[in-house]
């Protein structure tokens, strides 16, 4: 239980997909104009992390390592392909089940809710999970020994990552009535900021849980 | 041949390189231009792997552009990517064990780069394979000029060194005596966000003297 606690923990502040890893910049700088899409579009992202990073688990385990299932045959180099097959295949689901229950959400998010399955913090969170499989429960707070554990770890960087790009947004808002110099307005102040907040989110470096 | 080198495929090839560059104008692929930039070799490194990426998925998509059905076009991509970056990955883990280490899971995220769809949807999926592979080669060139300019000014002010020789002589550093010290703030993550805005800015103010 504190396992969890202390994964999703450090996965929201200390291991930010945003802030430490950049995972997930383009769709973050894209869709952070104003806050309502942003808090639509890191619902859909933490959504589809909570189901893809447990089954890619599962497939990691079960499937791909090293004997699961024959005897001496390592197959973790089709992990990418497998990876990706499953992300876009969850992303197309969700989309129908979006577009079926809540065509407002739908319109809102329009070509991002596909894009999704190019979010690099999907595949980032699967490939995290990936390397932490190895790590030593014992040793290690960020070590995930089960299937409890990449959900824990799935919400936490679907959270982080959702307050990363609805603080932005927020920010942006405001910032349009600032005045910027001309060859540094959009993107480049953007970058700035983002910088910022970056370095407001290293203290929590620190944190020891 | 004359047609191969032609004026237009000129275009093709160097327009990324410069007024239409894949990161600072198009804003793609940013992810792994900042993670991998805290040194010079990773980001040389990642730079030429995206290159060849780019240029095989966009020749081998151009090759089939016309046996895919629309609607699963996406996913064929991505297979073909995936597939690509399985080879390089490792390739780069036979070859250069050290850099691929580095790289860690930014090797794996290439197939999630902005720069690779963007290119196979928005040109491959329209031309011929040479041009394709122009495009790809321009794109993952310009790409890569980026992350080298990033990589060395952070690897030169944060560590002092280039490519790992030292550059900046040890005896002026302050633990020996001298006035300089190294400025650590350059090797944290925050940091590669506000260089690549820098970069952003001059490129974009020096092509708005260029268009008067």
């Amino acid at each position: 239980m504190e396992h969890f606690f202390s994964l999703l923990v450090r996965s929201i502040f200390v291991d930010n997909m945003i802030f430490a890893f950049f995972l997930g910049m383009c769709s973050y700088l894209a869709v952070s104009k104003n806050v309502k899409t942003a808090v639509g579009l890191g619902v859909a992202v933490t959504f589809v992390l909570l189901i893809t990073v447990p089954v890619d688990y599962l497939l990691q385990t079960k499937v791909l390592a090293n004997g699961s299932i024959i005897e001496g045959v390592d197959l973790t180099f089709l992990s990418f392909i497998l990876f990706i097959a499953v992300i876009a295949g969850i992303v197309q689901l969700v989309e129908m089940i979006v577009e079926r229950f809540s065509p407002s959400l739908y319109a809102a998010l329009g070509i991002f809710l596909p894009l999704i399955a190019v979010n690099c913090a999907i595949m980032g969170a699967s490939l995290f999970m990936q390397q932490r499989i190895l790590l030593d429960p014992a040793t290690s707070t960020q070590a995930i020994g089960g299937v409890g554990d990449s959900i824990s770890y799935a919400l936490g960087s679907g959270i982080g990552w959702t307050l990363a790009i609805v603080g932005l947004a927020a920010i942006r808002e405001k910032m349009a009535y600032s005045d910027v110099p001309k060859p540094l307005q959009g993107l480049g102040i953007t970058f700035i900021t983002v910088g910022l907040m970056a370095m407001a989110f290293m203290c929590f470096s620190g944190l020891n849980i | 041949m004359s047609k191969l080198f032609s004026k237009e495929n000129g275009e093709v090839f160097s327009s990324p390189l410069n007024l239409n560059n894949p990161v600072t104008v198009q804003v793609l692929g940013i992810c792994s231009a900042l993670a991998v930039t805290s040194q010079l070799k990773p980001a040389i490194v990642m730079g030429l792997s995206v290159t060849v990426i780019t240029a095989f998925s966009n020749v081998i998509i151009s090759l089939i552009r016309k046996t895919i059905p629309n609607r699963i076009r996406i996913i064929v991509q991505l297979v073909v990517v995936a597939a690509l970056v399985t080879i390089v990955s490792n390739i780069l883990k036979a070859y250069v064990y050290d850099v691929s280490v580095q790289l860690s899971v930014y090797v794996g995220l290439i197939i999630t780069n902005c720069i690779l769809m963007g290119r196979l949807e928005a040109f491959a999926m329209q031309n011929g394979p040479w041009e394709s592979f122009l495009d790809g080669v321009g794109n993952g060139l310009g790409y890569a000029l980026v992350l080298v300019v990033v990589g060395f000014v952070r690897e030169l002010l944060g560590f002092g060194t280039l490519l790992g020789f030292t550059i900046i002589p040890s005896s002026t550093l302050l633990e020996n005596g001298g006035l300089y010290l190294n400025n650590g703030m350059m090797t944290m993550p925050a940091m590669a966000l506000i260089i690549v805005a820098c970069v952003i800015w001059v490129h974009r103010s020096v092509n708005k003297e260029e268009k008067k």
